[in-house]
């Protein structure tokens, strides 16, 4: 699914430079959900923003489902998100002045899908997020779990291979948090490929593998027994 | 692009943006919706006034001089100071002959008159004309003719009378054409009523009569009162007023610099120097209404550029989503576009608004301030393309730079 080889990165601080990775070696197989922990200012966001190839990496070689991600132009780089790549955020960022089913279809009105098929399509992973009920409602009418369900639904929108999630319970209250999980676990059981960042224990071992980063590097890989979110609901 | 324009979901993109940002948008429209409103209220007001000079002047030969005889302040060739000059008819023969540029000599005469029909008298001016006269200080006629050439000819008794003098002697709606007034004992019938000018340079003239007419009846013999000279457009009238001078002193035995000898009143001179401001309020007018624009360029380049800062993590979302730099800047240009279009039409209309009301206040009447207080349209949607097509160019540069950093910047502003 995706392999990186030695990968660097460094950011210029001033006349200095603040070396924030220092060579990773990672690679996730088709079906994986990999938690990747560490401390903050351990590179965990910096790794996952370059996966998504919402950042350039530095030094290193970096494939995505067979496609070396290097040099791309912004154009490119904006087909593979689309096609390859579902993100969930933190602080959920939904567009606030578009109603949940819009937020949803968003990706794939730039995939160029007409109108018609796009609010089928978004009214469907709606409904699999089980807020078909609120499909008109904005994001500020939304509590944060419902928010986050419909960022989910947007991840999935345009079917990608691989989900991306940094922090996807970071703002939320446990018990919340928990249903969030369950749901990303389902998505697993269904196939996806789940990258998540967390410094949470709990919500890490919900994923079948634990990667842990410190200064840089990788500390740690091994692959856990995954504890299912539904026992704590 | 022609397609994406045609999309119903470009439209519904705008829409929601608008419609969801309201007092963003709101405060833009008002930035355009002021600037393309003051632009049409100053160049309408300007075209008013200028309009209203015209008006004024319409009428009358601007490139004109005119000139009669005074006492001579200098003796000459064994006069003695303080003789009375009268110029003649054939003073204005050799003028018409001898300088060089002339268009028109007009030689006229004038008195006062008693002028008396049934039981009504009044004193009145009273000019004896040539046709001429027309070409130079255009008579608007009521009703009737002007004194033509076989007036002259025949030296008929005949007279043109202003609005003023029907007034007087006439009767509301009475017929004039045709009937008698006395002037000085004789009879004269009204074949013209004419409109009184609101300039006229020299005396005010309330009767004309065939110039003719006035010589016999009169007693002038050659001599005339005084004579408008208009010289053709390319002449300069202050030189051909020089010239025609010095052929006048010549001609009656006046001392070349003897200045009191003959009067004179230069139209074109006068007349230049309101020229000269209307030149300078046009100009000012421009000007102000440039710097209006760039103003309102400012505006929206300004308006844009905190929306597109203010848009930054959505831009980021977007990105991330898959939308590649160029849909991003191409939403924001027909956005901004869109709008500025929207706000400057309805500048436009309100701006109409404006000059129909300046028209209702200032417009109405013969001696209003304004007249016709209008904007060609065509300057109009050329200052609102300059101001779409500046204000959206400055606006691209916050849209480049919105799509120039990394996405995940973008993403970490809130």
């Amino acid at each position: 699914m995706l392999k990186i080889n030695q990968l660097h990165k460094s950011y210029p601080i001033g006349d200095s430079s603040l070396h924030v990775l220092k060579g990773i070696d990672l690679s996730v197989e088709e079906g994986e959900m990999v938690a990747i922990m560490g401390s903050s200012g351990s590179g965990k966001s910096t790794l996952l923003n370059i996966i998504g190839i919402l950042d350039e990496a530095g030094e290193g070689e970096y494939i995505l489902d067979g496609v070396p991600i290097k040099d791309l132009t912004e154009k490119k780089a904006a087909v593979y998100r689309n096609k390859f790549l579902g993100f969930i955020f933190q602080s959920f960022n939904l567009i606030n002045y578009k109603n949940a089913l819009e937020n949803v279809a968003l990706p794939l009105y730039y995939q160029g899908m007409n109108r018609k098929d796009r609010q089928k399509l978004a009214m469907f992973h709606l409904e699999k997020v089980g807020l078909a009920d609120w499909a008109t409602h904005l994001p500020n009418e939304l509590s944060g779990g419902q928010k986050q369900r419909v960022a989910i639904a947007r991840a999935l929108a345009a079917n990608p291979k691989l989900l991306l999630a940094d922090e996807p319970t970071g703002a939320l209250d446990t018990k919340t948090s928990y249903e969030i999980m369950e749901f990303i676990q389902q998505l697993n059981d269904e196939g996806k490929t789940i990258l998540m960042v967390t410094h949470e224990e709990d919500i890490a071992n919900m994923c079948k593998r634990i990667v842990r980063l410190r200064d840089g590097v990788i500390m740690e890989d091994k692959k856990v027994t995954q504890v299912r979110a539904e026992q704590h609901v | 692009m022609i397609r994406f324009l045609f999309d119903r979901d470009t439209w519904q993109e705008v829409y929601d943006s608008m419609s969801k940002n309201k007092l963003r948008t709101i405060i833009t429209m008002i930035g355009v919706w002021w600037g393309i409103l003051l632009l049409i209220g100053l160049l309408g007001s300007a075209r008013g006034m200028e309009n209203s000079f015209n008006r004024l002047f319409g009428d009358f030969a601007t490139n004109s001089v005119f000139i009669w005889g005074q006492s001579t302040g200098k003796p000459f060739k064994g006069f003695q100071e303080g003789r009375r000059v009268r110029l003649s008819l054939s003073d204005a023969k050799k003028i018409e002959e001898n300088i060089e540029g002339i268009e028109f000599v007009v030689p006229r005469n004038q008195n006062r008159s008693l002028v008396v029909r049934n039981f009504l008298s009044e004193s009145f001016s009273v000019a004896g004309d040539y046709p001429l006269l027309d070409a130079v200080e255009k008579k608007k006629l009521i009703h009737g003719r002007f004194i033509n050439q076989n007036d002259i000819e025949e030296k008929k008794k005949v007279a043109v009378i202003s609005e003023d003098v029907y007034k007087q002697l006439f009767k509301k709606d009475e017929k004039a054409i045709g009937e008698y007034i006395q002037i000085n004992n004789i009879n004269y019938t009204v074949i013209g009523i004419f409109e009184e000018g609101k300039i006229s340079m020299g005396p005010t003239i309330n009767i004309h009569i065939p110039f003719t007419t006035f010589q016999q009846v009169y007693n002038q013999g050659d001599r005339i009162g005084w004579m408008m000279i208009t010289g053709k457009i390319e002449y300069d009238i202050v030189q051909i007023e020089k010239d025609c001078k010095l052929l006048l002193k010549n001609l009656n035995d006046i001392h070349p610099r003897d200045n009191r000898a003959l009067g004179s009143a230069n139209a074109g001179q006068e007349i230049g120097k309101v020229t000269g401001f209307l030149k300078g309020m046009q100009f000012l007018t421009w000007f102000v209404g440039i710097a209006t624009l760039i103003a309102g360029v400012f505006a929206i380049g300004n308006i844009l550029l905190i929306t597109v800062k203010e848009r930054t993590n959505e831009i980021g979302v977007r990105r991330a989503l898959g939308a590649t730099p160029f849909e991003i800047k191409r939403q924001i240009v027909v956005e901004a576009v869109f709008l500025t279009l929207i706000a400057g039409l309805f500048g436009i209309i309100s701006g109409g608004w404006i000059l129909i009301l300046l028209d209702h206040l200032y417009g109405q009447g013969d001696d209003a301030v304004l007249v016709n207080a209008s904007v060609s349209i065509l300057i109009v949607f050329v200052a609102l393309l300059i101001l779409v097509t500046l204000g959206t160019l400055i606006g691209l540069i916050p849209a480049f730079k919105a799509t120039s950093v990394k996405p995940i910047e973008a993403l970490r502003e809130e």
